[in-house]
């Protein structure tokens, strides 16, 4: 617990820095690149992992039980590797699903939460949606991406997520594309992965969920996703809605072949 | 002539458009349109029908530069032309040349029209235009992004004259009125900017004083 929180306190350093930077001072990155290394061992996310864990085996719920039991694709508990090869296709649900709409299934099945309750404030820092996917995902580092969307639902949620990539609307016309489209872009001083290739799209979702040292929070993709479309200016998807899991469909299989290292540390 | 925005720029896209489309093939069909568009009509359930009509679905133009991923063959370039060159507003003085301290600080801010639950803008908040995201513009804001050219000195070649003024003002008014599928905001024409902040944001190119062009 004493390396936490020093663990904790380097971060605020860290926060504090970007916090003031204002303007992205490049210094900014290369204190990200310092600190990266010297979290790696220690990633503040390891909190919420800890406390995913806990929640993973704790009853609660109508039911009150756990979710050892849930089925996140390689059969009823199986943990290891899961995370790396979702999104995929459920038979039980008939729906193509993400880890965080996947877990969300498993709290209504197995403990008997109402879809409402099951995702109250997930986009609140440190939700119990945050923590189980965290540490969902971290039972699968060092397994490698494998999403090949050869299932029809998958292949078609798959067209679905490029086509979508692709799309622009809103009143400033912007696309995924327009800032992820093209190599070695940035927007401001911020650099943006070009998610429509390969090599782009291993680089990021390698690290996802994520530390996020501006914020001092853990993203999953879906809070990640919905905040750049919040920046397209569009209106906010749904939480867990096809939207935002046919664009992880197209970006995993991108990005499949690569090691899974979440959870990732970023800006 | 060294605005590359002018016909030069069209015909490259042009060329990189057709062997793009021959190589990959990949546009959409009505029946994968078909699909995404009940994808999103299930996703973005809590938005009001008039968020929809204004941030979601497409116009004309965005509808071409999607399903040609931003490389329209040549008779939709045309159109898109067609389209785009229809309608100018133009400030109620006529002044195209506006205020550059008041185009500085449109270039400087992305604030504005974020909309949602999680962090939306205050209502009534003032949009800023956000040229630093894609141009580097004054030598001094070193925190400029490059999804476009730089336009540093930008006023220098070819001055204010009237003729650039409005060349520049109708480039950011619609910049697809003169590259198809630019992936530049069409800043006037989506009523983001007004007639009056066009104009203070081509001051801040062409003026003399700004520090564009120190
Ligand atoms: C206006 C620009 C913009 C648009 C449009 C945009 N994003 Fe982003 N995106 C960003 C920025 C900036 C970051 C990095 C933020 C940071 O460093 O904190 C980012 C980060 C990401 C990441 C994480 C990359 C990493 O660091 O590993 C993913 C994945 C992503 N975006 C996907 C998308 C998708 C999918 C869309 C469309 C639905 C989209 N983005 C639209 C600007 C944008
Ligand atoms: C999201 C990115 C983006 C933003 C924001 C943006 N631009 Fe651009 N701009 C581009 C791209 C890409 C090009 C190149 C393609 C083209 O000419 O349309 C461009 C081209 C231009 C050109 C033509 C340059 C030349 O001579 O070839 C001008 C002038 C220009 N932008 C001005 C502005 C101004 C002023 C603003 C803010 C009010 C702005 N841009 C905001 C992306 C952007």
């Amino acid at each position: 617990m004493r390396s936490r929180a020093v663990v904790l306190c380097v971060a605020a350093v860290v926060l504090g820095i970007c916090a003031s930077a204002g303007g992205y001072a490049q210094t900014t990155m290369d204190e990200i690149m310092r600190y990266r290394e010297m979290l790696k061992e220690a990633n503040p996310a390891e909190l919420l992992e800890l406390e995913g864990e806990e929640l993973w085996a704790t009853p609660a719920g109508p039911n009150n039980a756990t979710l050892e039991a849930c089925d996140l694709g390689l059969g009823p508990g199986v943990l290891k590797g899961a995370y790396a090869r979702l999104p995929r296709y459920f038979p039980d649900t008939d729906k193509v699903q993400d880890a965080e709409s996947r877990i969300v299934t498993c709290m209504m099945q197995l403990q008997g939460f109402t879809r409402k309750d099951a995702i109250r404030g997930w986009h609140k820092p440190g939700s119990k949606n945050e923590a189980l996917v965290t540490f969902v995902a971290t039972q699968s580092r060092g397994d490698v991406i494998d999403v090949p969307a050869t299932h029809p639902r998958e292949a078609e949620m798959h067209r679905v997520g490029q086509e979508l990539f692709y799309r622009r609307s809103g009143p400033l016309d912007f696309a995924c594309s327009t800032c992820h489209g093209l190599d070695d872009r940035r927007i401001r001083l911020q650099e943006l992965p070009n998610l429509s290739t390969k090599e782009g799209a291993q680089t990021s979702m390698s690290q996802w969920p994520a530390y996020r040292v501006s914020q001092g929070v853990v993203w999953t993709m879906q809070r990640r996703l919905i905040d750049c479309i919040r920046q397209m200016r569009w209106p906010e998807p749904e939480f867990l809605s096809d939207t935002v899991v046919a664009l992880q469909v197209y970006m995993q299989n991108n990005a499949s072949g690569v090691v899974l290292e979440a959870p990732g540390i970023k800006r | 002539m060294r605005y590359s925005f002018l016909a030069g720029i069209v015909s490259i896209g042009l060329v990189v458009g057709s062997a793009y489309l021959l190589a990959t093939g990949a546009v959409a069909d009505d029946a994968l349109d078909a699909t995404v568009n009940k994808v999103m009509r299930d996703s973005f359930t809590g938005a009001s029908p008039e968020q929809w009509a204004s941030r979601i679905e497409q116009d004309e133009v965005q509808a071409y530069c999607s399903r040609f991923r931003n490389s329209p063959p040549p008779e939709i370039v045309e159109r898109i032309l067609e389209l785009s060159n229809k309608e100018f507003r133009y400030p109620l003085d006529g002044k195209l040349l506006g205020d550059w301290r008041k185009g500085e600080k449109l270039a400087s801010s992305g604030r504005g029209g974020h909309i949602g639950t999680i962090r939306p803008d205050p209502p009534g908040r003032k949009r800023g235009a956000n040229c630093y995201a894609c141009h580097a513009l004054a030598r001094s804001e070193l925190s400029a992004g490059n999804l476009g050219p730089s336009l540093t000195d930008y006023g220098k070649q070819d001055g204010n004259s009237p003729a650039t003024i409005k060349l520049v003002y109708q480039k950011i008014y619609n910049a697809q009125a003169f590259y198809p599928c630019s992936q530049m905001p069409r800043f006037g024409h989506n009523q983001w900017l007004t007639p009056e902040e066009v104009a203070d944001a081509v001051a801040f190119l062409l003026d003399p004083h700004s520090p564009v062009n120190q």
